[in-house]
């Protein structure tokens, strides 16, 4: 009977840089815990390209940070404003298209295309977004979903921007270090910026709206503005992925309107852990890889992406990051009852 | 008259399909003035402030803040106006603690005009100014109570935490949608003196109420509904009176006990 007598017991470790305005370090021990999952992150990220065999991984490597900043837009708007979108396709296609059409026959060079299709690219999708916005929750996903499958068909329907050819013979990265680089310091500025954003006065907004936006309104405050300002937080990092995206295949098509884009982000951010804005790039960082390599098995890898996160789902619900973070922050141990 | 009153309800009206849940109800609210409506359950009192505050579209009717026609604004809009509520089933934000609650409303554009203030400076940043309002209404500053997420709070808390937002407008009306009911009686008593501070201060209040007795000791005026329609409306011992709410009260202890009681 003596190991029923015993529990686990968890404490967090409650180092933190500042609480109440007072900064809470007291050692450089406490500054190396907190650094260091930081820095990890960031010098892998950093180094991933020089430590990748051969160009096809390489390749890789951008498409990994394209799905993880998509992956982090799909968090932020699910977990933090409480729209579960599945527009990432939508995002994709736009910016790819905006920038595809500004370098082909404006002959914009790449440094004003991705900004213009980032920014010009996202007011759209706001704007198309902005009727749906009084929905909440599935709902509103299947609203999003419909959006990059309506804009697929009105491209091949009316045969405009190249209709189903597409555009090709876009401008390409100038080297493929800069593409690499690009993307890579993307996703630290914007997963650190969101992670601030969250925990600034207006991201406390937002996740009020997510948690109950009757109360928001009963302060106030327009629940669609906040609503529409988060959509084009979101739409401008998606955007920005799709604006990139054409400039690494040096095409754009109504194939940048697939599914793949809203569904995978979805997928890493189960894998990943939801709510925690790292979780979904290192879902990314599992997922694309894995169907590179199951590329050999053609259709098949279909039944063992399905196998991966059903298995996830099961045995890990809360996803990698959340348990990571817990590990990290909290320290256990046996008592006695 | 030169003042026009705070709160001018002119037939409000509310059709939900074929059922009236309020029937042509007006009546004023001063300044000053704690006006408390009871009735029945399901008599519209809380339809009543859903339209007044914007939450609800009535079917006809007009209500006017100040002099100014506030009918069919949106909710955010009227709130801006400071006329603000509290919602009968607790509405904080779950997963922010009780001081991060109210950086939201704090964060609203008519708390940045009242407040004259943008964060930050002598008054220190929204958090700094939450946590002054919530010992304001009754949070233990020291203790750990403001800090606690507002879902491990208990009901009393969450009470006083509807108020606290409502207060970080700065508002000028304040309706509160049964603060008092799901208390325990001492909760209640250590409520009763804040509601007496909020008028002190210049705010006027409409309270929704089934604790009679309570409601009386604070009210000056009281408005009766039943079945969507103004019974009577009049001082606590006024309403009290009359046959017609004995008849829509009829069988309640309370009354029987807040008769005698008055």
């Amino acid at each position: 009977m003596a190991s029923e007598e015993r529990r686990k017991e968890r404490l967090d470790r409650g180092i933190k840089v500042r609480s109440d305005g007072i900064y809470a370090l007291l050692s450089w021990r406490e500054l190396g815990y907190l650094v260091l999952p930081r820095l990890v992150l960031i010098v892998g990220l950093l180094l991933l390209p020089l430590v990748m065999p051969g160009l096809y991984w390489q390749r890789v490597i951008s498409n990994v940070c394209l799905y993880a900043l998509l992956a982090l837009s799909f968090d932020f708007l699910a977990h933090y404003v409480g729209l579960v979108s599945l527009g990432g396709a939508l995002f994709i296609g736009t910016g790819a298209y905006i920038a595809a059409l500004l370098n082909k026959h404006l002959g914009l060079s790449i440094i004003l295309t991705i900004p213009i299709a980032s920014v010009s690219g996202a007011a759209i999708c706001t704007l198309l977004l902005l009727p749906c916005l009084p929905l909440r929750g599935v709902y509103f996903a299947i609203v999003s979903l419909m959006y990059p499958l309506a804009a697929m068909r009105i491209i091949e329907a009316l045969n405009i921007f190249g209709g189903t050819d597409g555009i090709m013979g876009v401008d390409s990265f100038p080297y493929s270090w800069v593409e690499q680089y690009f993307v890579i310091v993307m996703v630290i500025l914007f997963l650190f910026g969101l992670r601030r954003l969250v925990n600034m006065d207006i991201g406390l907004v937002f996740r009020g709206v997510k948690d109950n936006d009757q109360a928001v309104r009963a302060s106030g405050m327009s629940i669609t503005y906040y609503k529409a300002v988060a959509v084009f937080i979101a739409s401008t990092i998606g955007c920005l992925a799709g604006a990139c995206l054409t400039h690494i295949y040096m095409f754009s098509g109504i194939s940048l309107f697939a599914l793949d884009f809203s569904i995978l982000p979805i997928a890493a951010t189960v894998i990943g852990g939801g709510g925690t804005l790292a979780g979904p790039d290192i879902g990314c960082f599992i997922l694309v890889p894995i169907s590179e390599l199951l590329r050999e098995f053609g259709t098949l890898r279909i039944a063992f992406y399905a196998i991966i996160l059903m298995a996830f789902i099961v045995f890990k619900s809360e996803g990698l990051m959340v348990y990571g973070q817990r590990k990290y922050h909290q320290f256990e141990r046996w008592v006695k009852i | 008259m030169t003042e026009s009153p705070m709160l001018h309800v002119e037939e409000a009206t509310k059709a939900f399909g074929g059922i009236l849940a309020l029937n042509r109800v007006s009546f004023d609210v001063n300044h000053g003035d704690i006006l408390g409506i009871i009735g029945p359950n399901g008599s519209g009192k809380t339809t009543l402030v859903n339209c007044i505050t914007g939450f609800v579209t009535m079917t006809s009717g007009k209500i006017f803040f100040k002099g100014r026609e506030i009918t069919g604004k949106p909710a955010h809009k009227i709130a801006d106006l400071g006329v603000t509520r509290t919602f009968q089933i607790m509405r904080p934000y779950y997963s922010l603690p009780a001081y991060k609650n109210l950086v939201i409303p704090l964060f609203s554009p008519r708390a940045k005009r009242t407040g004259g203030w943008r964060g930050g400076g002598k008054l220190g940043d929204r958090n700094t100014v939450g946590i002054d309002i919530l010992e304001e209404i009754g949070f233990e500053r020291d203790s750990f109570v403001p800090y606690k997420l507002a879902s491990s709070l208990p009901t009393g808390y969450l009470k006083r935490l509807e108020l606290a937002r409502c207060l970080a407008l700065k508002p000028e009306i304040i309706l509160c949608d049964e603060v008092f009911s799901g208390l325990s009686m001492s909760e209640i008593a250590s409520m009763v003196p804040l509601i007496e501070r909020l008028q002190m201060d210049g705010i006027t209040l409409i309270m929704i109420e089934h604790r009679l007795r309570e409601l009386f000791r604070v009210a000056n005026r009281v408005m009766v509904l039943n079945f969507g329609e103004k019974l009577v409306e009049g001082t606590p011992d006024e309403v009290m009176a009359n046959p017609k709410v004995k008849e829509a009260y009829f069988g309640s202890e309370e009354v029987e006990e807040v008769m005698t009681y008055a």
